[in-house]
């Protein structure tokens, strides 16, 4: 009997194989979660029918998904880059903090510059931000102190009371004293967005990220030296590759790029230094590096889809009553089922 | 000043020290077997709601207690399924339960929010309630679960390294394929470390529900599981180690709690930073050299043995 095409199709298609698992694993989740949701009384059909005309049918549900996605993507470049070595950061949210806590000292302390001398500061020092506090878990992994995966997710817990300590003390605006936050940054200092949407520049900063890591990766003599040292660490410093000065230099470029997450964030959308910038970026963002297998366009599909499961926890906070949390149930659904698949996945 | 300053912060470093303390040890126990949960914040979380939940549906604590401490064990074990049976990445299996818990703490509880419930009875012994300081402060006026922290982690510590089922778990926390060879299940082995672990969470979770606060609130662990594994590390996988290191950690939380009702002028997040601080420097501490302190497999996935 013949095969029908789209089978085939798939059959012979790396690419499409890849892209119909993804498709499965969502269906599958999407029906576990629905189960959940019958079982707390609501209307899984509804909810799954209000996502979709908030998020893909209408437009500015669809700049919001792109707003959520800006962070996540670098987020996860910030993972997927030291991983190349062998190494874990698990550290990108306090490395995000940092980068917005670093990118708003600039702000506030050169508030007269013009906007095309003080964004790309901003934008510099949010990279610094992150860089430098990823750097820290770097030397210390490159000196065989301590191993890396315990310093930066230590370190996650350090950077958003440094942003706290901001702006209670220092950094605290006069006009707002029931909710403590910096003062506004000055308009030099803001992102410029898009239209009438939320969408910022940090979208093409994130895109551009995402360019960098792949051609660094696939085009470069250096993508080869990481590549090489993932694979075999000791052949590598037989080779006279630099091991230990590329961990610290990998894992402050993945910081930077959490950084630049966080200095988008408080450029482009809150435009002051606030709490609870990232509700868990960072760790999303491991998930979504993790999911990609490293790779590109899995981070690209990966990222997408995670601002879709966040925007319908909107979705069902609004239309059904639901706490906000309770998407959390999708996600981890989606990554049991992805992690519960023998011989790993998308390597 | 009714009560003196050192009186009211060891007070209080008993009473957050306990959920911290129940939390490092479960997770102590799951390490010493190789296996580490990132997730503890999720396992404390649906520990403390369902804890709860189960107490303002039944009326009784008694019963709420022991349904956070089987609900801490089912989702260990279920996350043992990913990493045991499945051999899953430890690290992304635990962020994964970790939005679990965030999830399911937040779907169990929220039918809950606003409620009160009369949290676990508290008892002090007669003799200590005559000292003259102890009288004004909440020092040795504790719940069962405080009064209970010490000998747990004694218990812990004798069962780890004095009991040969001990001796087992951390043979295999050390090499399950020696373990294997040894004709010993490691897997078998490794469950049932995580479910010891996963019920230890689920009480630390249920502390904070059913005794500290006595309401429920989205997030109400706020960062104490992660405190919790720091303090695994910090205490070099050692139960008894682990118990100064809740009071210390719980001491700091205390002591930032008294300056702020005594009005003095210090930052409360210089003090709150200082768990994470406080293990990184121990960290740096050993060096290099970590002779003997983490188990050899931790985090590595057993692939069988052909």
């Amino acid at each position: 009997m013949p095969e029908p095409a789209l089978a085939a199709a798939v059959r012979r298609s790396p690419a499409l194989r890849a892209s119909a698992r993804y498709l499965a694993v969502v269906l599958a989740a999407l029906a576990v979660f629905a189960a959940v949701l019958l079982l707390a009384g609501k209307d899984p059909l509804r909810a799954y029918a209000d996502t979709f005309r908030d998020t893909l049918a209408d437009a500015y549900g669809f700049s919001e998904l792109l707003v959520r996605m800006t962070p996540l993507l670098l987020a996860a470049v910030a993972v997927a880059l030291p991983a190349r070595l062998g190494l874990i950061n698990v550290g990108g949210e306090g490395q995000l903090y940092m980068g917005a806590w670093l990118a708003s000292a600039g702000a506030l302390l050169f508030p007269r510059w013009p906007a095309w001398l003080l964004l790309p500061l901003v934008a510099m020092l949010g990279f610094a931000g992150g860089a430098l506090w990823a750097a820290i878990p770097g030397v210390l992994r490159g000196l065989r102190l301590v191993n890396e995966t315990i310093a930066t997710l230590l370190l996650n817990y350090v950077a958003p009371l440094v942003v706290s300590y901001s702006i209670f003390g220092p950094w605290r605006s006069a006009e707002s004293s029931a909710y403590p936050q910096s003062p506004a940054f000055a308009d030099a200092a803001r992102l410029p967005s898009f239209l009438d949407t939320r969408i910022h520049a940090g979208l093409l900063v994130s895109l551009a990220a995402l360019l960098f890591y792949w051609l660094l990766l696939e085009k470069t003599r250096w993508g080869v030296q990481m590549r090489a040292i993932g694979g075999n660490p000791e052949a590598a410093q037989r080779l006279g590759i630099p091991v230990a000065v590329w961990i610290v230099v990998a894992l402050a470029m993945g910081g930077g790029m959490a950084g630049l997450a966080g200095m988008g964030e408080v450029m482009g959308i809150h435009g002051r230094l606030r709490q609870g910038l990232s509700p868990g970026y960072g760790f999303t963002g491991f998930l979504i590096a993790w999911l990609a297998g490293g790779r590109a366009m899995g981070i690209l599909l990966m990222a997408f889809l995670f601002a879709m499961i966040t925007s319908a926890g909107d979705t069902l906070q609004i239309t059904q009553g639901v706490p906000y949390a309770v998407v959390n149930i999708l996600l981890a659904v989606i990554l049991f089922i992805v992690l519960a698949r023998r011989r790993g996945w998308a390597r | 000043m009714t009560t003196p300053l050192l009186v009211g912060i060891l007070a209080g470093a008993i009473l957050s020290g306990t959920s911290l303390l129940y939390a490092a040890l479960g997770e102590t126990i799951g390490e010493r077997a190789g296996i580490v949960n990132l997730g503890l914040e999720g396992i404390l979380l649906i520990g403390a709601s369902v804890g709860f939940a189960v107490t303002a549906a039944t009326g009784s604590a008694w019963w709420g207690l022991p349904a956070a401490a089987a609900a801490g064990a089912a989702s260990n074990l279920l996350f043992g399924w990913l990493v045991v049976a499945r051999r899953a990445n430890q690290l992304a299996s635990g962020l994964a339960m970790m939005f679990l818990g965030f999830g399911v703490s937040a779907l169990v509880g929220a039918r809950w929010v606003g409620a009160v419930i009369v949290g676990l009875p508290k008892w002090r012994p007669p003799l200590l309630g005559t000292l003259p300081w102890v009288k004004s402060s909440t020092l040795f006026h504790y719940d069962v679960l405080t009064w209970l922290a010490l000998p747990v982690a004694l218990l812990l510590w004798w069962v780890l390294f004095r009991t040969r089922w001990g001796l087992r778990v951390r043979a295999v926390g050390e090499s399950p394929t020696a373990t294997y060879a040894a004709g010993i299940d490691p897997s078998a082995l490794q469950y049932q470390a995580l479910a010891a672990g996963g019920a230890l969470g689920g009480v630390a979770g249920a502390h904070l529900s059913l005794s500290l606060t006595l309401t429920w609130a989205e997030y109400m662990t706020a960062g104490r599981g992660f405190i919790a594994i720091a303090l695994v590390i910090f205490s070099k996988w050692d139960p008894l180690r682990a118990v100064a290191g809740a009071l210390l950690f719980g001491g700091a939380e205390a002591l930032q709690l008294q300056l702020q009702a005594r009005g003095v002028e210090i930052s409360p997040f210089l003090l709150e930073m200082s768990p994470y601080v406080l293990t990184l420097v121990v960290l740096l501490a050993w060096g290099g050299s970590r002779r003997l302190a983490a188990p050899a497999s931790l985090g590595r996935t057993f692939q069988g043995v052909q």
